[in-house]
């Protein structure tokens, strides 16, 4: 990729900078289109995709009707033909509605046919909580599709990540899910030249430490780099990973951590059981046994429907709080 | 009544100690003189010793953390009166009183099928089997208890292996400063003498041969037994100058210089030498160099000598001028046992001779009483069978 690729740097939300992916994945390569509930007329409810209409006109940026699994199908079907096509679901909730296309089709169809017909669509939806959306736009289901091989799961946490993802992923022969957290949009940050350099294989550190490993992604990370700098007034080194990709994991980043730091403490926005949380933790175990020194910890959201009132909604989320007495648990204090 | 341990000063330039592993909990009755934590000073790892009795309340410092002079280690609460009695009649807590305490009293731990596994972190387990250590005995500060990395690094440092393999640039430092103390403050005067040690080595061999091997002496005993006389009856060699002031003392704690394997020298004393006799000396003296080798040293013998004897015989030079250790006042130096032709009832004979000097404080005493001592010294030589 040219330095090109990226216009530019400077600061920017991360809507801005999706939409800046956005728009460079459909002026340089006339394959790419953007489809999905909203995304033309009214801008994308989250205003992602506000002025793409005019700029692309409605071949390229095309409103769809309110049927999930139509227009994920629609999506899978374009990709088969050989064009790039982008489907944005409005939320994670909503795209139960296309599990079937999304799980028995993208997902399948390159295996079951030997190789010759890959599902190279690009899916984006948003994920979370934290807007006050309630419990059927606010839940977190990245880590259910990092259950299914042949898909990948990804999620951009920071502006490079948001600015940068989505270009790897079309470039990518594999269906690629991009999870964008409601609560991030409004995230303002720079945007630097390391989103040109994007993979959708490696996990990042995002703050060194020796003491514990947070591994977090999403709007999680903020939560657990929180946390973080609070331990850190109390003599606690946290490294924090922000796992980037959800299918494939990162394990060696995350075990050569551990490694490091002989604990680990796992943060997700979803729920517990039967959580990635959990996967995670196990692969530490399976990989990293005699390396730990303390129970692996894990801190998520509450085990009920996503509350509405905003007091209910962040004590069900995980909070820098929690993740700081879980943290001085394993260490014994 | 609360009372406050506190990190003791083991040598006079001692500032600060790492407490290596407490060997008392809370709960547990102590008396004086219990060894209650083992401490590394720059000197090797020291049994701390505690000087009143009570029952530990609260540990206010962890293992492996080091802790300047003075600072409180421990809280104890003392024994009201009554309590007093009864610990005295009863023998302070020791192994062997564990082992004969009443079947109700085992620990469930130690009952065969009931014993709780021990919780250890598997990196723990790892580190500890790799360096050797019983981690199943060791003290856990991790989560519930659980016996972690830093606990196994800690027991680490503590075991003698580690402090056989020690550093010894901080034992250089320490014998630094208290020889350039002693050099720069104390104005040493020596005086020497060669006296004929044949007496002495005849009567040791004549004792050693009627006895078993462990209860034979070395030559170098009868010559502690005789400074240790000389102290208490010559005034003025047997006490500490602090600021300039002397304070004799009573009793004769007998320092004795070790030189360590490993480089390096200690002085632990032997305490209360003036009670013992030939035999007992010997024994004090073969226990006392043993734990200096091997670790194991009491705070109350590296820091309360009051007089020194050090002995470079084995190496076959004839004499040394010793350095005083302050703030002692006194320190006699012996060379080697030497056959030498020797004027005797006006007839030249071989005799074997050793040559003694004292260095002292002359702030102490002067060189005339420093020749009596150390004439003293020899006369008490001359008649081993009194010693």
């Amino acid at each position: 990729m040219s330095a090109a690729v990226v216009p530019g740097t400077g600061r920017m939300t991360y809507r801005e900078a999706v939409r800046e992916a956005l728009r460079q994945a459909l002026r340089s390569d006339p394959h790419v289109f953007l489809m999905g509930e909203d995304v033309g007329a009214y801008g994308g409810c989250f205003a992602v995709s506000k002025g793409l209409l005019a700029e692309f006109g409605e071949e390229r940026v095309r409103d769809t009707p309110l049927s999930e699994s139509a227009f994920v199908g629609a999506g899978i079907g374009a990709a088969l033909g050989g064009v790039k096509p982008i489907v944005e679901i409005m939320t994670g909730n909503f795209s139960l509605l296309a599990l079937d296309q999304i799980v028995n089709n993208a997902a399948t169809l390159c295996h079951m046919s030997g190789g010759q017909c890959p599902v190279p669509v690009v899916i984006r939806l948003a994920t979370g909580a934290g807007r006050q959306l309630a419990a059927q736009h606010s839940h977190s289901f990245e880590g259910w599709y990092a259950h299914v091989p042949g898909v990948r799961i990804v999620v951009p946490a920071t502006i490079d990540d948001a600015r940068g993802m989505l270009g790897a992923a079309l470039a990518c022969p594999d269906p690629v899910l991009i999870f964008e957290p409601i609560s991030l949009y409004n995230l303002e940050g720079e945007l630097t030249a390391q989103a040109d350099a994007c993979d959708l294989d490696h996990a990042a550190v995002r703050r060194a430490g020796s003491d514990v490993t947070l591994i977090a992604h999403g709007a999680s990370l903020y939560r657990a780099l929180e946390a973080a700098g609070t331990l850190a007034e109390r003599n606690v080194s946290a490294e924090v990973i922000d796992l980037r990709t959800l299918r494939p994991l990162d394990d060696a980043t995350i075990l050569a951590s551990v490694r490091r730091t002989h604990r680990a403490l796992i943060v997700d926005e979803g729920w517990r059981s039967g959580g990635i949380a959990a996967e995670i933790a196990m692969r530490i175990v399976e990989q990293g046994f005699y390396e730990l020194d303390a129970p692996i910890g894990r801190v998520c959201t509450a085990e009920v429907p996503m509350p509405y009132p905003r007091h209910l909604e962040e004590a069900a989320l995980p909070s820098a709080t929690r993740i700081v007495a879980a943290v001085m648990s394993q260490l014994g204090r | 009544m609360s009372i406050e341990f506190r990190m003791p000063a083991l040598g006079a330039d001692m500032e600060a100690g790492t407490l290596l592993e407490w060997k008392v909990s809370p709960g547990d009755r102590v008396g004086r003189g219990d060894v209650v934590a083992v401490i590394d000073t720059d000197k090797g790892a020291i049994d701390v010793e505690i000087f009143s009795d009570g029952t530990v309340e609260r540990l206010l410092v962890e293992p492996g953390t080091r802790v300047p002079v003075g600072a409180p280690l421990a809280l104890l609460v003392g024994e009201p009166d009554a309590a007093v009695a009864e610990a005295v009649a009863q023998p302070p807590r020791t192994t062997t009183s564990a082992s004969t305490a009443p079947s109700a009293s085992i620990p469930l731990a130690t009952m065969p099928g009931r014993a709780p596994r021990v919780r250890i972190s598997p990196a723990a387990r790892a580190l500890a089997e790799r360096l050797a250590i019983d981690a199943a005995s060791l003290t856990g500060s991790g989560p519930h208890g659980a016996v972690s990395l830093v606990d196994v690094e800690a027991a680490a440092r503590a075991t003698p292996k580690a402090v056989s393999r020690r550093d010894t640039a901080p034992m250089r430092a320490v014998i630094a400063a208290a020889m350039a103390r002693s050099k720069r403050e104390i104005p040493h005067y020596y005086v020497t003498t060669t006296c004929d040690y044949t007496p002495v080595l005849d009567w040791v061999a004549i004792r050693n041969a009627g006895v078993p091997v462990e209860q034979r002496v070395l030559p170098v005993v009868p010559l502690l037994r005789a400074v240790v006389l000389a102290a208490t009856q010559i005034p003025g060699f047997n006490g500490h100058c602090v600021d300039g002031r002397f304070d004799a003392s009573q009793a004769v704690h007998l320092g004795v210089a070790v030189a360590l394997r490993g480089g390096g020298l200690v002085t632990p004393a032997i305490l209360d030498a003036g009670d013992k006799d030939v035999a007992c000396l010997m024994r004090a003296l073969s226990d006392l160099v043993g734990r200096a080798r091997a670790g194991g040293l009491r705070a109350s013998e590296l820091a309360s000598g009051t007089i020194t004897v050090t002995s470079l015989g084995d190496e076959g030079v004839e004499s040394v001028q010793p350095i005083i250790y302050p703030p002692q006042v006194a320190i006699v130096g012996a060379g080697a046992v030497v056959e030498r032709p020797w004027l005797v009832a006006g007839e030249v004979r071989p005799r074997r001779l050793l040559t003694l000097t004292l260095a002292a404080d002359h702030r102490v005493s002067d060189g005339r009483a420093g020749a009596r001592f150390l004439a003293r010294v020899a006369d008490l030589l001359a008649r081993p069978e009194a010693l």
